[in-house]
């Protein structure tokens, strides 16, 4: 074993060579975890005390923690020394110097997605200076949603500018020790957004991180909080349909939603990351906790997602229905190709009474994807009253895919009504006949049947991000078919 | 139009069609009837390219060409469309999209201008009245929860809108009440063309009295054994398929040998 993989001992007596001081004024640390990783980072960021406190705290629980092993998915072991864990924003240095050195399916990817040239070089993470159109509109935006007293604001900036509403409920929703990846994030997060909606104002357009000036660089380890106080609502937009490519092979991001009473939070994602190549190589594993509290009574909390990229996800987006008659749902449409693995799911944990939970899921498997639909209803012994309905239908397409399902159920009140759908299905000989009889080719008829198979999913995401989706979904399901 | 010489196909290693000939002008009506499981079917799927049939043996031209060499898609944009016996579902898809999808890649493949969406319903819309249904139909996913008949009419429907050139209904009048026989009827009746070829397979007469084929043929063990104009399928109707077999040219002598 080289000095890079290190033991334990090594890890915690690990210490730079170069000073303390010279690191801060560096453009990157060098590789490699240690309590004076997490100093740099803070200093670097200039965070108030109690944040590098609480970064410290939880770098201690990581280090005594061991990844997940119970997830079926299957990676070689990650160095976490051989890991840069802060480099300035908009550092490309280690990027492709062209589109010649990028991944040409990648960039045929991009063509078929309709992607504007000069966007492409940006996603494909090519050095160029780019003047983004979305500038502008985000500062238009950004005066509209300040008149309404809304924070919309990177995750760094809400430290400076509003420490006591982070100080408040960071680590609320997923505490620093909830699990390995949680932890690490927690130690090293880079940056993220910040959202808080005031009582009783329902923000008035799609946050969406896109049009957040400088989300570009958010880095490996993204931390995301969003508050809705008392009445209040947000619709928020994470990702884009656009394959990104990023250096950085492991992503361990933390999304926390607060729903203070009555009030409403949904939140959309569409993952698209680099899934590797057709062999697998160089895809990006996605580690991500995400999870929700519906803290106070008649709050609601909708997860829906539509999981394309990465070569490895690791996600289960949960809601903690903590209030009475609080409402959990999670929509998901999840696909696998190629060498792609995924472990996804939900965790519906009802606590309050008369609470109400909903979960769809659907699973694409196609090529040699493999995926597991891994879900937990949990209702506690006070949860009297509380319901959930659970849909989980797989569509498999070709012999060499796989899909699983792993439902957990914890009834321990008697009054409680789960229901639990499962399917699994092939995609029909007979469908794809007909559709390529009245004229389509086979890959717009596996795409237009595969839309319909995930539609009640679609028809939970905000307008333009369902037609995208749906675009990008037969995109990402070329050549399973043949 | 097409020409259909000495056909024979599998499923697995079982034979189905034992040597079809059929030759079909532009602007004729053929129909062809046959006791169940004599290979009509099988015969309208092989013209349409589905693939749990194999062709053993023979050649089909349609328009001159080499109607094997092609792709389910390509036969359908060359204007080869086929009503199934047993219309397929598809769940989540509406009916409006999938047969707007379908024109526009068959006008795209013609070098026609895609329709778009104003345009294309007021198309549906008016082929929708030829076929007497309801335009929340449209809005339904395909075929989903639609009764027998209305599957049916739905796919008449959809050969109105695509108009194709040779057009094979598969048991099409099964399962229709009399006034949505008369309502499809009326519709393939308008689609007749000059330039338009019709296959019809059917059990019944009956149809037949609404749509008048130009010959009629009888299938049996995956043979024609018998082709005629209209009156044949008024002896058939009287005298059921054992008179033909009866005559020396029926299912024992065609059955493959095993
Ligand atoms: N997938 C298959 N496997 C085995 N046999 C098959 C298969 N498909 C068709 N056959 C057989 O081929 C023969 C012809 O079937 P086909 O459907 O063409 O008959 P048909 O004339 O259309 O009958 P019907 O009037 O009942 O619709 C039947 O004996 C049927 O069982
Ligand atoms: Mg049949």
């Amino acid at each position: 074993m080289n000095n890079t993989t290190s033991t334990l001992e090594g890890i915690i007596s690990q210490e730079y060579q170069h000073g303390f001081e010279t690191l801060v004024e560096a453009d990157a640390l060098p590789r490699g975890l240690s309590e004076d990783t997490v100093r740099v980072i803070s200093a670097k960021k200039n965070e108030p005390e109690f944040l590098l406190e609480w970064r410290l705290s939880a770098y201690r629980r990581w280090l005594e923690m061991t990844p997940p092993e119970w997830a079926s998915v299957h990676y070689p072991p990650i160095d976490y020394q051989d890991i840069i864990y802060y480099s300035a924003p908009k550092s490309q240095k280690d990027g492709p110097k062209s589109l010649d050195e990028v991944d040409p399916e990648l960039l045929k990817t991009y063509e078929k997605l309709g992607i504007p040239l000069h966007e492409r070089a940006i996603l494909a993470g090519v050095a160029v200076d780019a003047v983004f159109d979305s500038v502008s509109v985000a500062t238009t935006f950004k005066d509209k949603l300040a008149e309404k007293g809304i924070i919309f604001c990177s995750f760094s900036e809400a430290v400076q500018h509003h420490p006591e509403l982070v100080r408040q409920y960071l680590g609320s929703v997923v505490p620093v020790q909830d699990n390995f990846y949680a932890a690490l994030n927690s130690a090293v997060f880079s940056d993220g957004s910040f959202v808080y909606i005031p009582p009783g104002v329902r923000c008035p357009m799609e946050l969406s991180t896109y049009f957040r000036i400088n989300a570009k660089n958010t880095g490996q380890f993204e931390r995301t909080l969003i508050i809705a106080d008392r009445d209040a609502y947000v619709s928020y937009l994470e990702g884009c349909t656009a394959p990104m490519r990023d250096e950085n092979q492991l992503h361990a991001a933390v999304v926390e939603l607060v729903a203070l009473e009555n009030a409403q939070i949904k939140y959309s994602t569409v993952q698209n990351w680099y899934p590797g190549d057709k062999e697998g190589r160089g895809g990006i594993y996605n580690f991500v906790t995400k999870r929700g509290d519906c803290r106070g009574a008649h709050s609601k909390i909708s997860w829906t997602q539509v999981e394309t990229g990465s070569a490895i996800t690791w996600k289960y987006p949960s809601v903690i229905l903590r209030g009475d008659h609080s409402v959990g749902e999670f929509y998901s449409v999840a696909l696998t190709n190629h060498r792609q693995q995924a472990d996804t799911g939900t965790k519906m944990i009802h606590m309050g009474k008369n609470t109400r939970s909903t979960v769809v899921s659907k699973g694409i498997s196609a090529g040699y994807g493999h995926q597991a639909y891994r879900g937990l209803v949990r209702i506690a012994r006070a949860a009297s009253g509380a319901r959930n309905y659970t849909q989980c239908d797989s569509l498999l397409l070709g012999d060499k895919c796989a899909a699983h399902t792993f439902p957990y159920i914890e009834v321990k009140n008697a009054s409680a009504k789960v229901e639990h759908e499962a399917s699994t299905s092939r995609i029909g000989e007979d469908q794809l006949f007909f559709c390529r009889q009245r004229g389509l080719s086979a890959e717009d008829a596996v795409s237009m049947i595969v839309n319909g198979f995930c539609k009640e999913v679609f028809k939970e995401l905000p307008m333009e991000f369902a037609v995208e989706a749906q675009k990008l979904l037969g995109v990402s399901l070329e050549g399973s078919v043949g | 139009m097409l020409i259909i010489k000495d056909l024979h196909a599998s499923v697995g290693d079982k034979p189905i069609l034992n040597g079809i000939n059929l030759e079909i002008k532009a602007g004729e009506i053929h129909a062809i009837m046959g006791p169940n499981g004599s290979g009509k079917s099988t015969l309208s799927n092989v013209l349409a390219g589905r693939e749990n049939a194999t062709v053993t043996s023979g050649s089909v031209l349609y328009q001159g060409k080499d109607l094997l060499a092609l792709a389910i898609e390509e036969r359908a944009r060359q204007g080869i469309f086929l009503a199934f016996q047993y219309p397929v579902e598809i769940p989540g898809v509406g009916n409006v999209y999938l047969l707007k999808a379908a024109l526009n890649a068959q006008r795209k493949h013609r070098g026609l201008p895609e329709l778009d969406a104003l345009d294309f319903l007021a198309l549906v819309k008016d082929k929708m009245k030829l076929m007497e249904m309801n335009e929340s139909m449209l809005y339904r996913s395909v075929n989903e929860g639609f009764s027998g008949g209305e599957k049916k009419r739905n796919e008449i429907l959809q050969m109105a809108v695509l108009e194709p050139k040779l057009a094979i209904l598969d048991e099409t009048d099964s399962g229709l009440d009399i006034d949505a026989l008369k309502i499809v009827a009326n519709g393939v009746n308008s689609l007749r063309a000059e330039d338009r070829a019709m296959i019809l397979v059917t059990h019944y007469q009956r149809l037949l009295d609404y749509i008048k084929p130009d010959f009629v043929h009888v299938l049996v063990g995956g043979k024609i054994v018998r082709s005629g104009g209209p009156e044949l399928a008024h002896e058939l109707e009287k005298q059921g398929y054992a008179w033909i077999s009866d005559e020396g040219t029926g299912v024992a002598e065609v059955q493959p040998k095993s």
